[in-house]
């Protein structure tokens, strides 16, 4: 417990927000060692199941791995019950899982989005062995400057898809801008009650010359 | 960072604790509920360390439901506090400590109402009033100057809006929302969740 130092998580912005068609779940890129960007292309949205997204920060191969290892259990889950399990139930599955491990050093910062009979579900599930849910969180070094966007932008009243979509984007964008640790290109996917669809693919460069040609 | 206070009136225990789950400097959730229902008339509260605030309490929670299962009869809010403390106590010397201080409180037939303080190194006291965190240091001393053991339910809310507001005035960190419950022959009672306004 170190009460006076801040931690960030690794080079990293995901970001995700209930509204009132489901989930919008926003990534960048960028997977970085130190100063070195080691890649532009990481795909930090894992497909858990065609219902069920995971987000990355943290340790990319922690990331992966438990998040395979989730899959699993969720498939096990749906061949023992013969119904498909619950957004509460498999970031429970996640956080346990990865609680028996804390203090060994893992590093993983996950939101676990998904569609169930409750309806649209957004739990936020770390290596520390929290696990909330809510209906927005932003994780990873960027995730403080995300935050600034989606709130005043989700202060305005039903979003449409497609608004939700920008404002996602948008957000992931912004803190591309200012994190070093942050880039690439942004990966948006939409939540909806059939699933989860991959939205777009959107270079952070070319989303800066559209931006900036908005504002002139 | 967070915030517990419980004050035992003749009847009756009130117990308050803040809403903010949060992860360095961000606040993630707004809402979090921090009081975990041991049975019917015992409630847990649970902060520190992430991960096993939850984990702590939700094995208590369903060990002290076991008991009931396998025995016919829950346990007293005294021996569920003795379970408890026995618990953190067995695991403070373990790899595996559960960083997590803890009020709990409850209403026994025969005893009355019960307020106990745990704290991580599993220290457990019996106390009129309480409280964990920063805030204590706040807060304290206004228990300590206005607690009358014969306090009547209004009274006593009166006392916690009064720490509440002290803690809205001079505490660094802002805390917008508290839940509050009561306990007493009847049961758990949810009350109006606190949100101080602006400071004075």
């Amino acid at each position: 417990l170190n009460p006076g130092k801040i931690e960030f998580l690794h080079g990293t912005t995901t970001l995700a927000f209930k509204f009132q068609h489901g989930v919008i779940v926003a990534v960048d890129s960028r997977a970085t060692a130190g100063s070195y960007i080691a890649s532009q292309t990481v795909k930090k949205v894992i497909e858990i199941n065609p219902y069920l997204l995971g987000t990355m920060a943290g340790g990319a191969a922690d990331c992966s791995f438990w998040e395979r290892l989730l899959a699993r259990q969720c498939r096990v889950y749906e061949l023992r019950n013969k119904e498909r399990i619950s957004v509460a139930a498999a970031s429970k599955l996640l956080a346990n899982m990865v609680y028996q491990y804390k203090g060994m050093g893992l590093s993983m910062g996950t939101m676990v989005c998904g569609w169930d009979k409750t309806g649209p579900g957004l739990y936020y599930v770390d290596s520390e062995g929290n696990r909330v849910c809510g209906d927005l969180f932003a994780v990873g070094s960027g995730s403080m400057y995300a935050y600034g966007i989606v709130d005043s932008g989700l202060k305005q009243k039903d979003l449409t898809v497609e608004e939700a979509c920008d404002l996602g984007r948008r957000a992931i964008y912004q803190a591309t801008y200012r994190d070093a640790y942050s880039g690439g290109q942004v990966n948006l996917y939409h939540v909806h009650s059939e699933g989860w669809t991959r939205v777009s693919q959107s270079d952070v460069l070319m989303l800066h010359q559209q931006y900036q040609a908005e504002k002139a | 960072m967070e915030y517990l206070i419980g004050i035992q009136g003749q009847d009756f225990v009130l117990v308050a604790a803040d809403n903010i789950a949060a992860n360095s400097i961000i606040q993630m959730k707004q809402d979090q509920d921090k009081m975990f229902k041991l049975s019917d008339k015992i409630l847990l509260l649970c902060v520190g360390e992430a991960g096993d605030t939850v984990q702590f309490a939700e094995y208590i929670q369903k060990n002290i439901q076991l008991y009931k299962m396998r025995n016919g009869y829950e346990l007293s809010p005294k021996a569920a506090a003795n379970f408890t403390r026995k618990n953190l106590a067995d695991y403070l010397r373990s790899r595996t400590p559960y960083h997590v201080n803890l009020l709990l409180a409850g209403f026994d037939e025969t005893d009355g109402p019960g307020l106990y303080y745990m704290d991580h190194l599993s220290a457990l006291a019996k106390a009129p009033f309480a409280a964990h965190g920063y805030g204590a240091y706040l807060t304290l001393s206004i228990l300590d100057r206005y607690y009358r053991p014969d306090l009547t339910r209004d009274e006593a809310v009166d006392l916690l809006k009064k720490c509440i507001e002290e803690l809205n005035k001079r505490f660094i960190l802002n805390l917008p929302s508290f839940s509050v419950r009561l306990i007493d022959k009847e049961g758990i009672h949810d009350l109006e969740k606190l949100m101080p306004v602006g400071a004075k």
